[in-house]
């Protein structure tokens, strides 16, 4: 795969690890009254949709950025790669 | 024009004969050339085979390519290019190739129908694995391999392009001009030879000429451009996600050569363009697998490219008008309602009958029973191929290629001249080429009749290399596997190593046939990677032995050479585990006398490949306390502090140490197994979660060689070489104490006073070209004192006799309250992991607890990973205390001590266990004590 | 009819006109007491053990293709109890001893090989980890042997002992451990629950169920409404996919992992050998193939195709160990969707919808679990009490703090 870096153009996905779904950026209160429930969700439970996926991507091989890749699960096509950084608080 | 060099001979042998054959023959082809008819034996009947296709859907002439002691099975000889020196050997025939043994499988044949295996061989129990499986094991595989390393080596490569060409036949040629003429980045991959694919076999004209001066013509062009790329006698095997593909270039066949036999190439195109051709199919009839049967284009390709004819008597049985070009005495019309019926000649093909009776006498029969486009590649990414009724044949689906895809020519079914060059022009317009008018060429019709089995009771193959016939098909829908994708597992249609190329359409019309169904309604099975097979060498390329994984090399590396030091794997690094010195029995010897000398006097241990992560901004010591469970925004500068850092998921992640140089400035160490790990998670923690903060990260692992410099004479040792301005006296640089010093006159270097051996330690940093320097100067300083290297091993063992966790024991599944480390996590702060730790599981009264053991016969010695049982209790797991994470012998102690988890361990203090080793048959009892053998209370560390 | 030998000799005679169908090509009825969901290898098995032990025989096992086409028709096909945790040690023994009665039960030779399994090691550390392990599966009732060099290098003289980024030092053998002829599993298990009743209903697939007051009473399918009081489901990679159905949220992600298989070749390995230093393990199929894999491609994916990197990583592998392997030639590479579990260990467990059985989270590691997988969930789901060694594979067990995490990776299923 050929993930399309927003600094640094087309990449061969190699020079990246994988984290997971992108929901993971929205790491819960943890002085919420629900905080043992909503970390448990957020720690554990996944869409794992068939279809669009927004995931993050480490550039480990590269300049050590946390990307978001918007990428079909069922046919592995990528339609939008953001760095994470600037995507705080636009993931739902 | 000839492609045959007549006036290079090349001599061969096939199974040990000697033959010759010339400059561009095939094995296939020399082998025809010399009248070798018998060239294998089949996989399960182990019924004699000869040559039956001129390329890569070949599915008898498997054979061995033997050099140097190794053999390389499984080659197709109809792709081997023959070179002088060749030596071949059949396979599968035991004793030899003409008289095979088991042969008698043949005779036993309806005894061993499609799935006879299922159904028995299973009484009694113990015959399966010592009698039936090891028969069956030895009359199984094809090929062999030996059991030496093998000698040839394979490269990788990259290439990038706009436009990659699959196949050079007339399409791929026209196509790789269009686009190459209007500038595009072309590679053109030919899996052949020879470019020019079909023309190569079959008289056709381009511009009222030979075509093969077309293609010569167009190859000569295309050499010409800069932009163009020629890949010859490359497959490309798979395509893969955004227009990446795998392909295997073949430098040589020879083996044991000098230079890479095969090249793996990545290639990254923007668009590419299918023109793979078709590949002929046979048709079902009785005995239609005897040497002498072939495919009526590899007849016309013999007859043609190589200049051999197959046969002197050459029957044509076809169901199109293709095949009708193929040089032939009797024509045997399909379309016409005629029919073979069956044939005869064991070893080679004597006569055919026919269904009006007819009884022809031939050595050799041209079989067609129409085409296939070559749609794998189409395939790989899932996409179905579409059933195409008038030609009798699956076509590309244009629905769901490959992204960025275009199939053109025969791989297209565009099986005539004229709609080959039409293809071609409208993907060059497609893709903004802009294609010359088409040449003009014969006019060429393609009409076919589907026809595909002649059925009767004797046995007609479908999968010649897997041996399975037609009835093995309508055997398996009578017993319910009807699916096509229960057809091919049940009867292994399609599974051997030409992939169902010639066999695939045949047993689905079969199948389509037994179950009343139209083809497209009985489905197909889709292709995977590779189109043909790829070596495992070839996909691991120079990524071997000791290239399998990179090598890091620590600063005193070299030294440590000179010093004597086995080394030890750790990640990719190597590190020194011991430095035998002379007169040391064996290892035990040296680590004891590296402990002894540490803790007695002074030693030195190289721990550069402690992760180190430069921790800078206004919000770092912030930062920090996000991600240690311990606080470290009000930790002083110029001191250290050790951390303990949990997954969110509350399971302890690593521990280290870090330092404050200044308020916005701190320095982190991590363990050498997760200094990638942890770099990660703080850049996910800075990027992902705590953005706002103003915080940067630099890894500097590499950038620091650092000692350890441990023992009671440590300071002593360390005041020669730290510079004198800089004062490292006990008031002025007290435990956890760090700073900026420079050594040796001037050589900046950082230094910090910590200990992970429990003595007075240590650690110094300089810039890592100077690691080399400062150990050699380090180690003169320390002569007076008779200072020693230490490695891992002594690492090991004094913390371990200190109670501290290392890697055994931060395995992924401890939290902090686990290791004894509780009461580290800071009450009035988040971090990473504080929510989930808390969970009912993680706190449990009976947790796990890390404690100490010792045998209660101090001569026993105690084996890491025993599990712990209560004395008196039954063996078994639901008595399960815990277990042994980490054992040494102490030196000082003089006996081994070990550190382990317990459950309730904390309050368990001076029990005795079992500590059972099954798998070292080895149980002693042991008493739990405190984790801290040496110096519990730390002062050697203060001192 | 019995399968055996005197009945393949008859057939042989006769031009085997008196074969059967190994199941019957059922319709669905409007109601059953159970309908398992997925016609793979584990629901397969839960029917028969369902119909067999349990004596349930109105049952249905709806599958949306046809059956034996997931997970249990593309693996490496290996059989081991292994694990070093009790949670998983006790479940994954009671399978192998199933596995070692397959034939007898079934009636069906599905080719239990136990030519035993090699876990190498290449470091102190990871020696002791094995022992750990080991005496795990001694506590289990399984039989570990721990292997040095000497005697490793005994047993397959063809490792890289000599020339290795990695040295080997030995290894932890399961002599009982080895490989299955893994479609013929899901066909055996067809063919007997068949027997006993069960309908297999292929070319059905579930578009919802029926949900009411937190009660499930049937599901929805592409061939109508179908009626059960109890509803189990066994459905691997499309575990997420499925369950959302019911409104449900799994611990799971799906991801793809590529297996391979070499050209035929004469018997060239023993049994089952694992790289303790790369991703590679490899078995020999009867037929001749060398049939290996490693580690999953690492994303999301339903595709059941992976990418290079994983296929080069898996050969360098394959070639650092064993060096003669360099001239087989890969003949096949396919992916599967594994059900990759937030911890790596399976879920076997009643949901919060009353009548609605789940059984999923199988990781690469579901196909050994096969009979054990079945026999429990058809416990479960025939008794309302799960089985003795299933009972910690709870949905609810990421809440309270008791993973079962081998491999210590915590709750990224592309490290398991």
């Amino acid at each position: 795969m050929i993930i399309n870096h927003p600094l640094l153009g087309p990449r061969d996905a190699s020079e990246f690890v994988y984290l997971g779904d992108a929901s993971l950026m929205n790491r819960p209160n943890p002085k919420s009254e629900t905080a043992a429930e909503d970390f448990h969700a957020y720690m554990y439970l996944r869409d794992n949709p068939p279809g669009e996926h927004r995931e993050l991507w480490f550039h480990e091989q590269g300049d050590r950025s946390w990307l978001i890749v918007t990428r079909n699960t069922l046919t592995h096509e990528i339609t939008k790669v953001e760095l994470a950084r600037s995507s705080k608080g636009l993931i739902t | 024009m000839s492609l045959i060099n007549k006036n290079i001979p090349l001599s061969f042998t096939f199974d040990g004969k000697s033959y010759f054959g010339f400059e561009g023959d095939t094995l296939a082809s020399a082998l025809i050339r010399n009248k070798v008819r018998l060239v294998g034996r089949s996989f399960k009947y182990h019924r004699p085979r000869g040559i039956m296709g001129a390329g890569s859907e070949e599915p008898n002439a498997l054979v061995e390519i033997h050099a140097d002691g190794v053999c390389e099975p499984n080659r197709r000889a109809t792709t081997i290019k023959l070179f002088d020196g060749l030596s071949a050997k059949s396979q599968n025939g035991s004793p030899s190739l003409g008289f095979d043994v088991l042969a008698i499988n043949d005779w036993l044949s309806p005894f061993l129908s499609t799935g006879f295996y299922y159904k028995t061989f299973m009484w009694p129990k113990a015959f399966w694995e010592k009698v039936y499986e090891p028969a069956i094991r030895r009359a199984a595989g094809l090929g062999k391999i030996i059991q030496k390393p093998d000698p040839d080596s394979y490269d990788k490569g990259f290439l990038h392009c706009d436009v990659l060409v699959i196949g050079g036949g007339p399409a791929g040629l026209q196509a790789a001009l269009d686009a190459g003429r209007v500038g595009k980045r072309v590679i053109l991959a030919n899996d052949d030879f020879v470019l020019g694919g079909r023309l190569l076999s079959d008289p056709i004209l381009i511009n009222d000429k030979p075509s093969i001066e077309w293609a010569q013509n167009v190859e000569a062009e295309l050499r010409s451009m800069d932009n163009v790329r020629i890949l010859e006698r490359t497959t490309v095997y798979g395509a893969y996600d955004h227009g990446i593909f795998g392909a295997l270039e073949t430098k040589t066949d020879e083996i044991g050569g000098s230079g890479a036999r095969m090249v793996l190439w990545k290639i990254y195109s923007k668009a590419s363009i299918l023109a793979a051709g078709a590949t002929e199919r046979p048709i079902a009839f009785a005995n239609n697998d005897r040497p002498g049967i072939m495919l009526a284009s590899a007849v016309r390709t013999y007859q043609k490219r190589f200049e051999v004819d197959p046969g002197v008597n050459i029957a044509l049985f076809s169901n199109n008008n293709n095949a009708l070009s193929t040089l032939h005495k009797v024509l045997i019309d399909a379309r016409e309602n005629e029919f073979v019926i069956d044939t005869q000649g064991r070893k080679s093909l004597k006569s055919i009958r026919l269904n009006d009776g007819r009884n022809i006498k031939a050595d050799c029969l041209a079989v067609s029973g129409g085409w296939n486009p070559n749609v794998h590649l189409t395939c790989h990414q899932r996409s179905r191929p579409v059933w195409d009724e008038k030609k009798s044949c699956f076509l590309p689906n244009i629905n769901s290629l490959p992204k960025n895809m275009h199939v053109i020519g025969a791989a297209n079914g565009n099986f005539t001249m004229s709609e080959v060059f039409e293809s071609v022009r409208l993907t060059g317009k497609a893709l903004g080429h802009k294609p010359a008018d088409s040449p003009p060429t014969d006019s060429e019709t393609y009409e076919v009749t589907a026809f595909w089995h002649v059925k009767g009771k004797k046995r007609a193959w479908v999968d010649y290399q897997n041996d399975v016939t037609a009835k093995d098909i309508t055997l398996a829908h009578q017993e319910g596997f009807s699916s096509v994708e229960h057809v091919k597992r049940y009867t292994t249609l399609g599974m051997a190593t030409d992939q169902g190329r010639t066999s695939n359409v045949i047993g689905l019309a079969i199948l389509a046939d037994a179950t009343g169904q139209t083809i497209p309604e009985t489905g197909t099975t889709i292709f995977r990677p590779p189109f043909t097979p790829v070596p495992i060498g070839a996909f691991a390329g120079p990524h071997k032995e000791q290239h399998f994984k990179p090598t890091r090399l620590t600063p005193s590396h070299k030294y440590a050479e000179e010093s004597g030091a086995t080394f030890v794997e750790t990640g990719y690094w190597k590190r020194s585990q011991w430095f035998a010195k002379e007169g040391e029995q064996g290892w035990r010897d040296s680590v004891d006398r590296e402990v002894i000398t540490t803790r007695g006097s002074v030693g030195i241990c190289d721990v550069s490949t402690l992760g180190k992560i430069d921790i800078q901004g206004k919000d770092a010591g912030a930062f920090l306390n996000k991600v240690y469970v311990n606080s470290f925004k009000l930790l002083k500068p110029s001191k250290c502090r050790y951390g303990l850092m949990l997954r969110e998921d509350g399971i302890a992640m690593d521990d280290g140490t870090s330092a404050r140089f200044s308020d916005t400035h701190y320095v982190m160490t991590t363990t050498t197994a997760n200094a990638g790990t942890v770099f990660r998670h703080l850049e996910f923690a800075r990027q992902c979660l705590f953005p706002e903060m103003d915080v940067h990260l630099i890894s500097t692992t590499e950038q620091w060689a650092q000692y350890s410099v441990a023992g009671p004479n440590a300071r002593k040792l360390l005041q020669k070489i730290v510079d004198p301005e800089h004062d490292i006296s006990n008031e002025a640089f007290p435990y956890m104490a760090c700073g900026q010093v420079t050594v040796c006159g001037g050589t900046r270097a950082r230094i910090f006073r910590l200990s992970f051996s429990g003595e007075l330690a240590y650690e110094i940093a300089v810039p890592t070209r100077y690691g080399d320097a400062l150990i050699r100067k380090l180690m003169n300083a320390g002569e007076e004192f008779g200072v020693c290297m230490y490695g891992t091993e002594a690492l090991g063992v004094m913390r371990i006799e200190k109670g501290h966790a290392a890697g055994n024991e931060l395995n992924g599944q401890t939290t902090a309250g686990h290791l004894g480390l509780g009461g580290f996590v800071s009450k009035k702060k988040d971090c990473i992991g504080k929510v989930l730790s808390q969970r009912e599981g993680l706190i449990a009264d009976d947790a796990l607890r890390l404690v100490g053991f010792v045998a209660v016969d101090p001569s026993d010695q105690i084996t890491n990973g025993a599990h712990f049982i209560n004395i008196g209790d039954d063996r078994i797991a639901t008595n399960d205390q815990g277990y042994m994470s980490s054992v040494a012998y102490s030196p000082e102690l003089g006996h081994y001590v070990g550190l382990g988890f317990l459950k309730s361990g904390a309050n368990r203090k001076g029990d005795e266990l079992w500590a059972v080793d099954f798998v070292r048959n080895h149980h002693i009892k042991v008493r739990v004590v405190s984790p801290h053998f040496v110096d519990p209370d730390g002062e050697r560390l203060r001192g | 009819m019995r399968y055996n030998a005197l009945q393949i000799l008859r057939q042989g005679l006769t031009g085997h006109k008196g074969w059967k169908p190994a199941w019957r090509k059922a319709d669905p009825k409007p109601e059953y007491d159970i309908i398992i969901v997925g016609g793979g290898g584990h629901g397969l098995a839960t029917a028969h053990y369902l119909a067999k032990t349990f004596k349930h025989h109105k049952v249905a096992v709806l599958e949306k293709g046809w059956i034996g086409g997931g997970n249990v028709g593309r693996n490496t096909t290996i059989i081991r109890s292994n694990y070093m945790l009790h949670e998983n040690e006790g479940f994954y023994e009671f399978s192998l001893k199933l596995w070692e009665n397959q034939e007898r039960e079934l009636n069906y030779n599905s080719m239990v090989s136990q030519r035993g399994i090699i876990n190498l090691y290449h470091s102190d550390p990871q020696r002791d980890a094995y022992v750990r392990r080991g005496n795990a599966m001694a506590l289990n009732g399984a039989d570990p042997v721990l292997l040095d060099q000497a005697a490793l290098r005994k047993m397959c003289p063809f490792l890289n002992f000599d020339n290795a980024r990695f040295p080997i030092k030995g290894g932890l053998m399961q002599p009982r451990g080895g490989t299955v002829r893994h479609d013929a599993v899901a066909w055996g298990y067809a063919r007997s629950a068949d027997q006993q009743g069960v309908d297999i209903i292929e070319n059905c697939e579930v578009t919802g169920f029926i949900i009411n007051d937190g009660i499930c009473s049937g599901v929805e399918t592409s061939r109508g409404q179908i009626k059960a009081s109890k509803i189990g489901v066994a459905v691997a990679g499309s575990s997420s996919r499925v369950m959302s159905m019911a409104g449900m949220r799994l611990p799971m992600e799906s991801h793809v992992l590529q297996a391979f298989v070499s050209e035929g070749l004469k018997p060239l390995i023993p049994g089952v050998i694992t790289y303790g230093a790369g991703h590679f393990y490899v078995s020999q199929s009867d037929k001749g193939g060398l049939v290996f894999g490693g580690d999953i491609d690492g994303y999301n994916s339903y595709a059941q195709r992976g990418n290079l990197p994983v296929v080069e990583d898996v050969c360098e592998g394959g070639v650092s160990l064993m060096p003669m392997i360099g001239k087989a030639r890969l003949l096949r590479m396919w992916g599967g969707i594994m059900d990759m579990s937030m911890d790596g260990s399976p879920i076997i467990d009643k949901t919060h919808i009353d009548g609605l059985y789940f059984n999923g989270g199988w990781c690469y590691g579901g196909f050994k679990a096969t009979p054990a997988s079945g026999y429990c969930f058809a416990q479960l789901i025939a008794t309302d009490m799960p089985h003795e060694t299933a009972k910690h594979y709870r949905m609810d067990r990421f809440s309270r703090g008791l993973m079962i995490d081998e491999k210590g990776q915590g709750a990224q299923p592309n490290l398991h």
